[in-house]
């Protein structure tokens, strides 16, 4: 037993030097797990998947089912689109996702945007103000919905800004803007200065570095940034029922408040507009997923 | 132009220097133009982030500390009915408001709840998803799978699963209620009595969050050199002594960051409470945010000085929180 144990670690110790990244990549290579270890995990993974998976699977399941069958619990009953054409053809629904649409497309153009330039000043500039800069976007990760809505609300009111897009687009703006510079400034940090010095020495002026060196290179983090403004717009729900009322002002996640409430329970219409809500948010997150969390935690740890 | 601070600081050693420089010649006549010469690329780029700041978060947060020490409710504040110009009669009241909220029994109900909300949400989750990190961490069939399933709840937007449990929740047709119907016991009424309502509050935002520090902790697990394991295990370290002496060490710097995170975001989780419960019953699952909104929102006539009010006592406790976080990584020799 102990000289087989001795003999695959050595075999493991050449491996390793042949091939580092692979090592890295695969840390545990402690002979086998014993079977029933391996039932253990297998069991618990599955129990954790089922647990993660099954209430948005409900939801679709739910939808496709004959409204007044909402809470039947068979799987597939009179299989049906219904509600979906009931929602799109006889509830405002189309009118809300126009306005998600409006809001969240403008502050996630706007978002993207002014981050990166912010993102990008911090990440290659000395300049006086800058701390102060970086712990206020630091800080307003920290503010709770609470203290800004009521005098936020005040000032939209005032300027006439209640029930129109644009004000929930600045809104937005500032939920966004400071976790996405972050990012960004964690994204052109690991782009090399270099490129900026020979775009300086070729004649362009910080201007033109960024806009046609440094943004084009920033592709990949840009679309993470641009997911995360698109995210925080599209699931934000107490700025929009403060800010949008009127069933045609609302967005999407005032309007589906209005399928159940103590009045209503239309659980049918509720879950159609809900999957076609989900569904494209689920598919972008799929493929950005990963670098958001990098990004995250690099934003922080550089700090 | 040596002290062009402009120039891409490439070293830090460089820019620290442009830096010190700087200031040291603060004394300077016409300082203010050649700053504004060598640093006016930066300031432009950075302008519309601080205008923003300003402007809707700036304005609005000294002009809530301003309501707080005010009397200001719907009633008396400045506003249009028709073509009429009401002007605000609301006036300066000093520190009542924030007497009123310490004195009341409310707000420390309130304040307790929330803190045990908070604690219980994060530390929930983040076990899981330790837990789950370190299952997938190993060489497993079907990994890319488990991964996929178990990071679904993130995907999607967090109110519309909100409403998916409050499907499952229904009191009186909802599924669990009909399994535990058909399995000879008695429904729950889970959002509606107060005890069972805050287990399905905190069930929900722990099933929300697991994904978030899932992805994070796995991370951090991949980051760790195998080279630790190995040698620990030459050393004869058990599987629990490997764990705790090398795992937990290694994920220091993600998890002290993804728990101060995720501590912040679940003080001030919204959604969750606001749409699953609406902070009922009675104000049982109301946290400090939420009840703060019902203040200025829900309520007739809305009291948009005390919710202020609400708003700079939260701001302040978390900020605390922060601060004394940072200060006991610190201590630790955290760098962070």
């Amino acid at each position: 037993m102990s000289t087989t144990t001795a003999d695959t670690r050595k075999t493991a110790d050449s491996r390793r030097t042949a091939d580092t990244r692979r090592t890295a990549k695969a840390p545990r290579r402690r002979g086998e797990r014993s079977r029933l270890a391996s039932v253990a995990l297998h069991v618990s993974l599955i129990i954790a998947s089922v647990i993660a998976v099954f209430p948005p699977l409900w939801l679709l399941i739910t939808s496709f089912k004959p409204k007044t069958d909402a809470f039947d619990t068979s799987l597939v009953k009179d299989f049906t689109l219904g509600n979906y054409s009931h929602v799109i053809n006889d509830t405002d629904f189309p009118s809300w996702l126009q306005n998600s649409l409006v809001v969240v497309g403008l502050s996630t153009v706007i978002g993207v945007f002014i981050s990166a330039t912010t993102g990008y000043a911090v990440s290659r500039f000395r300049f006086p103000g800058m701390r102060p800069l970086m712990w206020l976007l630091l800080l307003t990760q920290m503010f709770p919905v609470a203290v800004l809505i009521v005098p936020l609300y005040n000032l939209l009111a005032k300027l006439g800004l209640l029930n129109q897009p644009v004000g929930l687009v600045v809104t937005y703006l500032t939920v966004a803007v400071p976790f996405c510079a972050w990012m960004m400034k964690g994204y052109f940090d690991g782009i090399p200065v270099e490129i900026d010095e020979a775009g300086r020495v070729d004649g362009l002026n910080p201007f033109g570095t960024f806009w046609r060196l440094i943004l084009p290179l920033a592709k990949p983090g840009l679309a993470v940034t641009a997911f995360y403004t698109f995210i925080t717009g599209w699931a934000e729900v107490a700025y929009a029922s403060a800010f949008m009322t009127g069933e045609e002002n609302l967005t999407l996640s005032g309007g589906l408040q209005t399928f159940v409430n103590q009045y209503t329970s239309d659980w049918g219409s509720l879950t159609a507009a809900a999957v076609i809500i989900a569904a494209p948010a689920a598919v972008v997150f799929g493929l950005v997923q990963r670098h958001l969390v990098s990004g995250l935690t690099a934003g922080a740890t550089k700090s | 132009m040596a002290v062009d601070t402009s120039r891409p600081a490439a070293k830090a050693a460089g820019a620290m220097s442009a830096r010190g420089r700087g200031r040291g010649g603060e004394r300077n006549p016409g300082r203010i133009r050649r700053a504004l010469g060598t640093h006016w690329y930066a300031w432009s780029m950075v302008a519309p982030v601080v205008i923003v700041i300003g402007v809707i978060i700036g304005y609005p947060l000294a002009r809530g500390a301003y309501l707080s020490f005010t009397d200001a409710n719907e009633a008396n504040v400045e506003r249009n009915i028709g073509v009429n110009h009401i002007p605000a009669t609301y006036k300066f009241v000093g520190l009542d408001n924030y007497k009123a909220i310490l004195t009341d029994s409310v707000f420390w109900d309130r304040l307790g709840w929330t803190v045990v909300w908070t604690v219980t949400c994060v530390a929930l989750s983040f076990t899981l998803g330790l837990a789950l990190a370190n299952m997938l961490n190993r060489k497993i069939k079907g990994r890319a799978i488990y991964r996929t399933a178990l990071v679904l709840p993130w995907a999607v937007p967090a109110f519309v699963s909100v409403f998916t449990w409050r499907l499952l929740f229904n009191e009186r047709s909802g599924l669990f209620n009909k399994l535990l119907e058909g399995g000879g016991f008695d429904g729950i009424s889970w959002l509606n009595d107060p005890t069972w309502a805050k287990v399905s509050v905190i069930a929900v935002n722990v099933w929300l969050g697991v994904p978030f520090m899932l992805v994070a902790t796995l991370g951090g697990l991949q980051s760790i050199p195998a080279e630790l394991y190995e040698a620990a295990e030459m050393d004869g370290a058990g599987p629990w002594q490997r764990f705790r002496n090398i795992t937990l060490p290694g994920l220091r710097s993600v998890s002290s960051t993804v728990v101060l995170l995720s501590a912040i975001w679940t003080f001030n989780m919204f959604p969750v409470i606001f749409l699953l419960t609406r902070g009922g019953p009675g104000d049982a699952t109301e946290i400090l945010v939420t009840y703060a909104y019902r203040l200025s929102f829900v309520i007739s006539p809305r009291d948009y000085a005390s919710s202020a009010a609400w708003g700079v006592v939260i701001l302040l406790l978390l900020a605390l929180f922060a601060v004394g976080y940072r200060r006991a990584l610190r201590k630790q020799g955290d760098s962070w």
